[in-house]
């Protein structure tokens, strides 16, 4: 029998092909379900018969993810310029690229922020917001200077503009999709700190984490079987792309038994066009005391190949961990172990006990919202809007030897011969 | 007899003084603590309700500030943009009352507006700026 006709006799064989899965997809016949929903899909048939059942399993995650921006090419003006510095609502864009072509950072403040000077700053405006505002459809005041070449005579640009009116506009982020994360605590300060983790209360007074856990999408498969180059995601509202391993990817952090990495590990590159997106999935926010970053809404549709994939995206709060590092000495001067292991089952009750603490746990990214994206996401795939890729490379994996180096600091001035 | 509300705010140096009792004392005044915290950088905040005559309340008020201590008062409210709120989670262990909080099955943040003491700590918290204060 060949899979194709067991497919249609809902007879199905293992393992389950892409194409048998995008079948499944066309006609309708496809079983998917969020990531929430596999735990208990696995929990009460075992993964062997959840694979058979489930076709797909999708994820979502929704939280600050600081490498992030966008790439945005305005049109040439009459004259025409080439950019040398470019201001989008008064927040610097990078415009070291072709004439017209500009990167707008996330993290970048607007110029003129106070920034920490009175600690800890506000951090109200910057790329972020730019790249939020556009895909809400606002104008962006551009001013731009250049030095005038022959070819590209004009020298000032002081002009609105709108997504609309671009070419290309499409958001490009270098380390999106964390799999796992710490938890921040303030062990040592003698005052609250304000870290990309939030405010962390001073005493062990809080235990911040920032991961949707049993949602996620890394976390949902651990080993990237499913994910790497090419692969369909869902990112900001709309269909983006996995483009390559994230910046600071570090698969072989190490992993419990179940393979999934006990601290940060896998990252991914992510890209998408920005005139899909829906400002309901990317939300400029900001830091006090740190600075600006961009919430990203991010999800996969993972295809449950065989029973090993139905076991991996069964995953739960509770077979999660995540390190709980010291943000007031320890993880700055990159010293010291973590105080302990913490699921994100026991993160998730509202307090973990830490050297004899109840210590109140607040999270960063929302776990409603990654649901909703996971469930959206779980539509699109019922009706025949989204098809599932099989990555054109892999991305390296636990066994790729690769892992994440600090810098070589190598101070100027003492350098020995080689 | 009349109750103001107020928010008091003592600098690192004023923690250890008896200030806000000295100042009950003085003016006749009866108080009832509605929230009392340690919070960012070692402020002490204090949101009281003052009991007495309106003008022993005003001098009490005055004293305070000349001892040194930031008196707000409560007239403000803090409001929640909901369509802003992305239910993160990040303002629940600021507040100092349970104002914002989670609830622990569905992941919501609710804010509560009758808990709310309008100390205005979550605003430059809240990371996509849901929190504002109105007058
Ligand atoms: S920090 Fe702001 S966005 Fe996050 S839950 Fe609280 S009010 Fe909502
Ligand atoms: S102003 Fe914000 S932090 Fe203060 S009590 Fe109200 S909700 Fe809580």
């Amino acid at each position: 029998m060949s899979p194709r006709a067991g497919a249609s006799e809902r007879v199905v064989t293992l393992p389950k092909s892409y194409d048998e899965i995008n079948e499944k997809i066309r006609t309708g016949e496809v079983v998917v379900v969020t990531a929430e929903e596999m735990v208990g899909v696995v929990g009460e048939l075992g993964p062997e018969r959840a694979a058979k059942k489930v076709d797909v399993v999708t994820t979502g995650t929704f939280g600050p993810m600081c490498s992030s921006g966008a790439f945005l090419n305005i049109g040439h003006s009459t004259p025409r310029m080439k950019i040398t510095n470019a201001w989008l609502n008064d927040v610097p864009a990078c415009a070291g690229l072709a004439a017209v072509d500009l990167y707008i950072g996330a993290t970048e403040p607007a110029a003129g922020d106070p920034l920490n000077r009175e600690h800890p700053g506000e951090f109200s405006y910057g790329g972020a917001h730019v790249i939020e505002d556009l895909i809400a459809g606002k104008d962006i005041h551009l001013r731009a200077d250049a030095y005038g070449t022959d070819c590209y005579p004009r020298r000032e640009l002081d002009t609105w503009i709108n997504l609309r009116d671009l070419n290309e506009a499409y958001m490009l982020n270098p380390r999106n999709a964390y799999q796992n994360y710490n938890v921040a605590v303030n062990q040592f300060a003698d005052r609250d700190i304000y870290t990309y983790m939030g405010v962390v209360k001073r005493d062990l007074g809080s235990a911040n984490y920032c991961s949707a856990g049993q949602l996620s999408p890394l976390l949902n498969d651990p080993y990237y079987r499913t994910v790497g180059i090419g692969t369909r995601i869902f990112l900001g509202g709309a269909q983006g792309y996995v483009y390559w391993q994230g910046t600071q990817h570090d698969p072989t952090t190490p992993r419990n038994e179940r393979g999934v990495p006990t601290g940060g590990a896998g990252t991914l590159g992510t890209v998408g066009d920005l005139k899909e997106m829906d400002p309901r999935y990317i939300v400029g926010v900001s830091f006090y005391g740190y600075g600006v970053s961009l919430a990203v809404g991010l999800g996969t549709a993972i295809p449950v190949l065989d029973a090993e994939m139905a076991r991996f995206t069964g995953v739960s709060d509770a077979d999660i961990t995540a390190p709980v590092i010291d943000y007031s000495r320890n993880y700055a001067h990159n010293e010291g172990e973590p105080l302990a292991h913490v699921s994100y089952a026991a993160l998730k009750t509202g307090s973990i006990e830490l050297e004899g603490k109840t210590v109140p746990t607040t999270p960063l990214s929302s776990y409603v919202r990654a649901r909703e994206i996971a469930q959206t996401l779980k539509g699109w795939v019922q009706v025949g809007e989204f098809l599932l890729t099989e990555p054109v490379q892999p991305l390296p994996s636990a066994d790729s030897g690769e892992g994440f180096k600090a810098l070589n600091y190598r101070p100027v001035g003492e350098e020995e011969c080689e | 007899m009349a109750e103001s509300r107020v928010v008091l705010h003592f600098p690192k140096s004023l923690l250890d003084q008896p200030v806000t009792s000295m100042a009950i004392e003085r003016f006749n005044l009866r108080f009832n603590i509605l929230r009392a915290d340690i919070t960012a950088d070692q402020e002490g905040l204090m949101v009281l309700g003052l009991v007495g005559e309106p003008e022993k309340i005003e001098g009490a008020i005055a004293w305070m500030r000349e001892q040194g201590v930031r008196v707000q008062p409560l007239e403000q409210d803090v409001v929640r943009d909901d369509e802003r709120c992305t239910d993160c989670g990040a303002c629940i262990v600021v507040c100092p009352t349970a104002a914002l909080a989670m609830d622990t099955d569905s992941r919501e943040v609710s804010f509560n507006a009758e808990e709310c003491v309008a100390c205005g700590i979550c605003v430059p918290v809240c990371p996509p700026r849901a929190m504002s204060i109105t007058f």
